[in-house]
This record gives structure tokens, sequence and C-alpha cells, in this order.
């Protein structure tokens, strides 16, 4: 069981990008259903590179394909947050606000991290999330600041995902909250939201203890793989 | 998009020493959100370097109606195209 940084940021691009590819055909204006197919599309990319590397260190002759889709739901490392269903536009657009900002902040400094693969990895990668963080900020001001309806959506969002942030800062990662604070409250400030309520947070995603939505996604995204077994494309 | 949202043109310049070319329109509610819809709308397959976005009702645009006044006196005037000059090869884009 590979149990390393690599297949925690792997799973959290796979599990997050397929989470906003089911808003495909469904968001609320082809120019928002296009951004963000492009954005899961994003990390399904980062996911391909990060658990390439992961199924090459654990040496057990898997690659990412098989990590992706071979795996149970207790083997996934992912954050609780990327999980979590889509619900409204604004859930998501929350959802992606808060992770793209840690995401940035976290590749940044991988970017100059020692490990050589990794550090190549998120210098490419932190390209594409500086848009995705940039995309979902904007979002967050249109709807906090634009009618009383999506006002209220927006906060709502904000409060429903903020119990699986403290997640993200577990360990090592502890050291960016500060930044992440920061920039969070910046947009919140911008958008008129008010800071979402201090709530318990849940955590146990990283030790591949996950809520009850990840199994059905995975039923969804393993299907064919499993079904049909070494089918190519 | 909703309806009520602004239209946009978008212009997209392919490569340093093109102009910008028109491809599309998108809707957004001010300019910041209009170029980023343009780039995940219309540069999904590295098809520029840079863009403009023009609130659609800021075009003027000539009157069909007036199509004949306006365009078919050029047809017979090959005179005016500069045929009859020899173009170096390595000069692209004319």
């Amino acid at each position: 069981m590979p149990d390393d940084l690599t297949t925690r940021f792997g799973d959290d691009a796979l599990i997050l990008g397929h989470r906003l590819s089911e808003w495909c055909g469904h968001a609320p204006a082809l120019e928002v259903d296009l951004a963000l197919a492009n954005i899961g599309l994003d990390l399904l990319g980062q996911a391909q590179f990060f658990l390439g590397l992961a199924a090459e260190a654990e040496a057990k002759g898997r690659d990412a394909d098989a990590l992706a889709y071979r795996r149970t739901e207790d083997e996934f490392r992912n954050c609780l947050l990327v999980e979590q269903p889509n619900g409204d536009f604004a859930r998501t657009i929350a959802r992606q606000f808060l992770f793209s900002s840690w995401q940035e902040l976290l590749f940044h400094g991988l970017a100059q991290g020692d490990d050589k693969r990794i550090a190549a990895i998120a210098a490419k990668a932190v390209k594409e999330v500086t848009y995705h963080a940039r995309f979902a900020a904007d979002w967050v001001i249109r709807l906090g600041d634009g009618t009383a309806e999506s006002h209220r959506r927006m906060e709502e969002g904000l409060d429903w995902c903020w119990r699986f942030t403290g997640e993200l800062f577990a360990g090592d990662a502890a050291s960016l909250r500060p930044e992440w604070d920061a920039r969070v409250n910046g947009v919140l400030a911008e958008a008129g939201l008010p800071p979402p309520n201090p709530v318990r947070g849940i955590t146990g995603g990283r030790d591949g203890r996950h809520s009850e939505h990840l199994g059905h996604l995975l039923a969804e995204m393993q299907y064919l793989p499993r079904v049909y077994p070494d089918a190519v494309w | 998009m909703k309806a009520g949202l602004p239209l946009w043109e978008v212009f997209i310049r392919a490569k340093n020493g093109l102009s910008h070319r028109h491809v599309g329109s998108v809707h957004a509610a001010d300019p910041r959100m209009a170029v980023q819809a343009a780039r995940d709308v219309y540069t999904r397959r590295m098809e520029g370097v840079s863009l403009w976005v023009v609130p659609s009702a800021s075009i003027t645009a000539s009157d069909p109606g007036e199509a004949d006044a306006l365009f078919v006196p050029a047809e017979d005037k090959v005179y005016r195209h500069p045929t009859f000059y020899v173009v170096p090869d390595n000069i692209k884009h004319i």
C-alpha cells in the first residue's frame, strides 16, 4: 500500500477531477461547463503524474491506472474535502476555492523542494492551479457580492465545506495556514461574506477513513475497468 | 449563461507577430470574467498567446441592405490588388 505524499497529492487531484467531471453538461452555462471540465482535466493530469510516482515507489508492478481503478475506498488517501458531493454551483465553487487556494501554496513550496521529480510536477501544475484559484475566487466574489439568493448560497457552500479544511493543514502543511487564511479572508471580505462559523473539523481521509460519498464516487469511476479488466481504448 | 448577461466578442492572437482575429463570443458579467470565459472556451488547444474581449454592443455593423453600394463596386477593380509585385519567399503573412 503506497502511503506517501505522492499518493495523497494524486488522490486529491483524481477525486476532485472526477467530481468536476460530474458537472459536464450540467453547469449553469456553456462557459462554466467548459471551465469546470478544463479544471477537472488539469487535475486528472496531475493525478496521472503523482500516482505514476507512487506506483513506482511501491514497486509492485502497478501503474497509475491500477492505483486509480483497482484500489478500494480505504486505500485512498485524499482529503475529505475533495470527495464531498458537488451540491449546487456555489458549493462546488466554495470547495474549489478552498482547495485550489491551498494547493497553489502547497505546489509553490513543492516546486522549490528537494525531490526533483515532485518539484517538476509541481512547477508545471502550479500554473494550472493558479488559474483554478483565481477562477474560483472570482466566482466567490461574484456570487457573494451578487443577489441575495447568490449571497445566501455562497455562504451556505462555504459553511458546508469549512469543516473539512482543517485536514488540509495536518502535519508539515500547517505552515501554509497563515497565508491561506489571509488569502481566503481577503476574498471573503471582497465578496462581502462573513467568515465561516467555526466548526469542529472532520478528518480521516489521509488515513483512509472516508465519508460515505467516496464509495459511490468510486463505484462510478471504477465501474468500467472493474467490469472489463484490461479493456483498451 | 442566463439571459441578461452581456455578450462579448472574442479575438485571439495566434502567435506573436500576427494580429488578433475574431473567433466567436461569450456571455459574461464583466470584462475580467469575459477574458476567463474566452480563455476556457477558445484557447483549450493552444490557439493563442493573447486575448481581447470587446462588448458586442460596442460594435457598429454595416447595413446588409447597403451591401450592394458598399462592396460590389470593388469587384471589377482588380488593379487595386498588389498582384504585380514579387513577394520574397520568406516574407510570411502578407
